[in-house]
């Protein structure tokens, strides 16, 4: 058994399969962050006073914080005055369709297997992809348009859709946040933004790529989605990365808001360059995301799969503001080689009969690390309000680590809270049954992973989940198939 | 002059009057690191949510012995059930006190941990002595070790101790207010079999806080079993740490009921360092009016084929708090775990709040750990069952807490110990449902 483990270790150690980089000529800040490298970037996007104001102040709170170090991670400090804070591919004019994108960007998303007109025809889904922090291109605008949604870039929505933007943005992180979110909202250079309008139910699932390609680019995405009463949205974002040797942060914030009835699913795929097998390079992945259940009877589900980045440090939680609000988070995160994830989420549950569900299983292999740290917060006015939270653990080889940091405070005698853990290895006897069926120990181990994380994979939507499965079978490869 | 200051000088004062003891460097060290660190707040993730720092904003004297009226009087009054069949070691005011103290064991051997650090248990207490503070970084530990002016308790090889150890730690606080730091060493030496009941009392309504830490080393196929009862008044706070060092193959069993106090915070850890160990922790906390548990266990997997396994329940009355935390580590090397913790609460009072954190930290992949917790209120299907049966509420309220208080309960190995805790209990149930 010991032997075919160290095979499997071998053969987790695979090398990245989307790494490789976009020639795209960049326009990009100088490096380094002061005051002039936002008014640069604001002046850039040709931003209005407010936002600009927006961002200094956001900026002079930055300064006065420190870099939170209490998650179970370790990398060595950060240079924030060593990152090019803007980068945008060289853009002459708006485009109006797809063929007129730059054909070497073509390519890349061909590489990714999310050809643009291939989804554009087939699947039904918008894609507004982001490049290096500028969106270029945005499909299904005027079909979501004639039901009033609004699916654009945050730059653009800061351009025609200030009264939304005022109104929302920071509303649910504010930039007092933390560290990350501070610094995002000082220099974030684009983003997402979406609004569905009173009684809509958003015909199509609404879809980011997210991907990081200048040399030495911080990301900083900013992605706001505002569901107003009644209306449904489904949101997909997804990433992959180049190879890169030096770090890269990527300090994204997303805010959700839901208002009465409305429901908002969000799933990530997350798969940035995790760094090599010997934990050389791999993007810092620190994000803030956290939505708000505004109104009574509203939703708000987050489904995640991390396979990527160096460094997880995410959080997707939920404000349960409204009576009868629902907050549910599933996650599967897979740690290989050196990576170290430290996640999970938080539930705060203010409003009377609430609900919140957290599925979170946690796969280590190699030398990484994975921690699941979740809040469940029962208010002293979230009356009859219920929880549940099982968080599994499973574990392959000896050399890593999985770790459990739940912290749940009740001061309802009402309400119920549950939390289950467990932590395991892959079982013996169920390989040793697979294999006495014909089933070879790879593909058995990979049965095995795919069962552990199907309660998660469940809940992606269908055209994610394939990829999604695609993405776990390659970032264990070897245990995985 | 700053709080700390003040604690700082009294411990020169009383450390340069036994520089020549072999305990000097550790206590020397102690207090250095009690200097650097102070006492937690609770931005300290250790103490976040209890707030010791406020209750050592008072000014307590460290050295008390001259204070007490302490008389043969008093002890009688908080004697355990059982008493006459048992060891009884009294602490007045953190200080071993031979006059009121009985050993009936002829086996057990009691020293001043002074003496024994000199003696022929000097290697024992050299290798032993303060290592709870690898576990417990804060500068309660080390106010205490930096004092240090315990015993030193050794049950010999092969000896199964009949007569249970009683602890009574009695703080007088009749004329003044008072800072009390016992401490004790105790060594099981191999194939020994002992029992502890460690309880407290507070005299007098001044202000008081028992900053107590216990060590107890497991040697090979030894035996331990540890109970702790805490049912003092509410003017008295305590930080009570049990350290537990499996250093060989052996069984060590603890179970710690708290009725009542002040601010009460409890660190248990328990370091499996042989293999094949077993360990079983049990907790009940039942807290009214404002008083505030703080329950925090550490199992460390050290070793291979080892099993633990932990069970808290908690009932919160009132605007009491209850607060739990645990944590097993599973070492690279300690294959084979079994270890399973629980923690569940039920909140009674409308103002009681629960903090639970129920954590595992995993470094090896062929064990099995399991940890689980619920906050809730009491069954109302149960309540309904019993009442359709011509119970009466109240009644049926007191027989389901009584039933979840079992579990607990019924791991009390030594009789008039459980039948005197079930008594309390009870009493509780009729008088507050």
């Amino acid at each position: 058994m010991e032997e075919k483990y160290s095979d499997i270790e071998q053969a987790i150690l695979s090398e990245y399969k989307y790494g490789f980089v976009t020639d795209i000529e960049a326009d990009e800040a100088p490096k380094g962050l002061d005051e002039n490298t936002i008014r640069f970037i604001s002046a850039k996007k040709n931003e209005p006073e407010w936002m600009l104001q927006y961002r200094l102040k956001a900026y002079h709170q930055w300064l006065k914080m420190e870099e939170p170090s209490w998650a179970n991670v370790k990398y060595d400090p950060i240079d924030y005055q060593d990152i090019i804070y803007y980068s945008a591919p060289k853009q002459k004019k708006k485009l109006n369709s797809l063929d007129e994108i730059d054909p070497e960007l073509r390519r890349t998303f061909e590489k990714l297997g999310i050809s643009l007109d291939e989804q554009k025809r087939l699947s039904g889904v918008a894609v507004d992809a982001v490049i290096d922090s500028v969106s270029i291109a945005t499909t299904f605008k005027a079909q979501l348009a004639e039901q009033g949604i609004i699916f654009c870039s945050m730059s653009e929505a800061i351009q025609e859709h200030p009264d939304l933007i005022k109104k929302y943005l920071g509303s649910v992180v504010p930039v007092t946040d933390n560290y990350f979110a501070a610094l995002n909202a000082a220099v974030f250079s684009d983003g997402s933004f979406v609004y569905i309008p009173k009684g809509v139910r958003c015909p199509m699932e609404l879809s980011t790529y997210f991907r990081i390609n200048a040399e030495n680019t911080g990301q900083f995405e900013r992605t706001l989605i505002v569901a107003d009463e009644h209306s449904y949205v489904s949101y997909l974002e997804g990433c992959t990365a180049p190879m890169r040797d030096e770090n890269q942060l990527h300090a994204a914030v997303v805010e959700l808001v839901a208002h009465d009835h409305a429901e908002i699913k969000y799933s990530t795929v997350q798969n940035w360059y995790p760094g090599d097998k010997d934990g050389k390079g791999g993007i810092y992945n620190f994000v803030t995301k956290r939505g708000i259940c505004q109104g009574s009877h509203s939703k708000i589900s987050w489904t995640q799969v991390e396979t990527g980045s160096s460094i997880t440090w995410k959080y997707p939680s939920v404000i349960l503001k409204g009576d009868y609000s629902v907050g549910e988070f599933y996650s599967v995160a897979v740690t290989n080689n050196h990576q170290q994830a430290d996640t999970g989420t938080k539930m705060q549950h203010i409003g009377k009969h609430t609900r919140s569900r957290i599925v979170s299983k946690g796969i280590s292999a190699g030398f990484s690390n994975n921690s699941y740290r979740g809040l469940v917060h029962m208010s002293k006015n979230a009356a009859n309000a219920r929880n549940y939270s099982q968080c599994d653990s499973l574990l392959i080889g000896d050399k890593c680590g999985a770790h459990t940091f739940p912290y749940i405070e009740a001061k309802n005698n009402t309400s119920v809270v549950e939390h289950e853990a467990t932590t395991s290895k892959v079982g013996e006897d169920q390989i040793f049954y697979c294999n006495q069926r014909g089933i070879d120990t790879e593909t058995a181990v990979a049965l095995i992973i795919n069962g552990f994380a199907k309660e998660v994979m469940n809940q992606l939507p269908m055209e994610f989940a394939i990829e999604a499965q695609k993405l776990l079978a390659i970032s264990l490869e070897g245990s995985v198939g | 002059m700053s709080t700390v200051d003040y604690y700082i000088e009294q411990l020169n004062t009383i450390q340069a009057a036994k520089q020549d003891s072999p305990l000097a460097p550790v206590r020397k060290s102690a207090l250095d690191t009690f200097t650097n660190m102070g006492f937690p707040t609770s931005r300290n993730e250790e103490w976040k949510y209890t707030r010791i720092g406020s209750i050592f904003k008072k000014e307590f004297r460290l050295q008390n012995e001259d204070i007490t009226s302490f008389n043969q009087s008093s002890i009688d009054a908080v004697r355990l059930p059982g008493h006459e069949n048992a060891n009884e070691l009294v602490f007045v005011n953190g200080r071993y006190s031979e006059e009121f103290s009985k050993i009936i064991s002829e086996e057990i051997v009691v020293t001043s941990l002074e003496a024994a650090a000199s003696g022929e248990y000097a290697d024992i207490v050299n290798t032993h002595f303060n290592s709870s503070s690898k576990y417990l970084k804060d500068g309660i530990n080390a106010l205490n070790a930096a004092y240090a002016q315990g015993v030193f308790i050794y049950v010999p090889k092969a000896k199964a101790v009949a007569n249970p150890v009683y602890i009574y730690n009695i703080v007088d606080a009749v004329a003044d207010a008072v800072c009390a730091l016992p401490r004790c060493l105790v060594y099981v030496s191999e194939a020994a079999e002992v029992s502890f009941v460690e309880t407290y009392a507070t005299l007098g309504a001044s202000e008081s806080i028992t900053n107590q830490v216990t060590e107890i080393v497991v040697a090979e196929n030894a035996n331990v079993s540890y109970c702790k009862i805490q049912n003092d008044n509410s003017n008295a706070s305590q930080v009570s740490t049990t350290h537990i060092h499996q250093v060989g193959k052996s069984y060590a069993e603890t179970v710690t009921i708290s009725l009542d106090g002040g601010i009460v915070r409890n660190n248990l850890n328990i370091v499996m360092g042989a293999a094949h160990s077993e360990a079983h922790m049990y907790g009940l906390y039942f807290q009214n009016g404002e008083s505030h548990i703080d329950n925090h266990t550490i199992v460390d997997n050290v070793m291979p084929h080892c099993q633990s396994n932990e069970l808290y329940k908690g009932i919160l009355n009132d605007r009491s708090t209850g607060v739990f935390n645990g944590r097993i580590y599973v070492r690279q090397d300690a294959q084979k775990t079994n270890a399973f913790q629980s923690n569940k609460n039920i909140l009674l009072g409308e103002n009681a709040t629960v903090n639970t954190q129920p954590q595992l930290e995993i470094f090896a992949d062929d064990v099995k750990c399991s940890h689980g917790c619920t906050v809730g209120s009491l069954d109302e299907e149960g309540i309904f069952y019993l009442q359709s049966r011509g119970i009466p509420k109240e009644v049926a309220m007191s027989l389901l807490l009584q039933g979840f208080a079992l579990d607990i309960l019924e791991k009390i190995k030594i009789e008039h110990i459980r039948t005197y805790v079930q008594e309390l209990i009870a009493a509780r149930l009729t008088t507050q449902i």
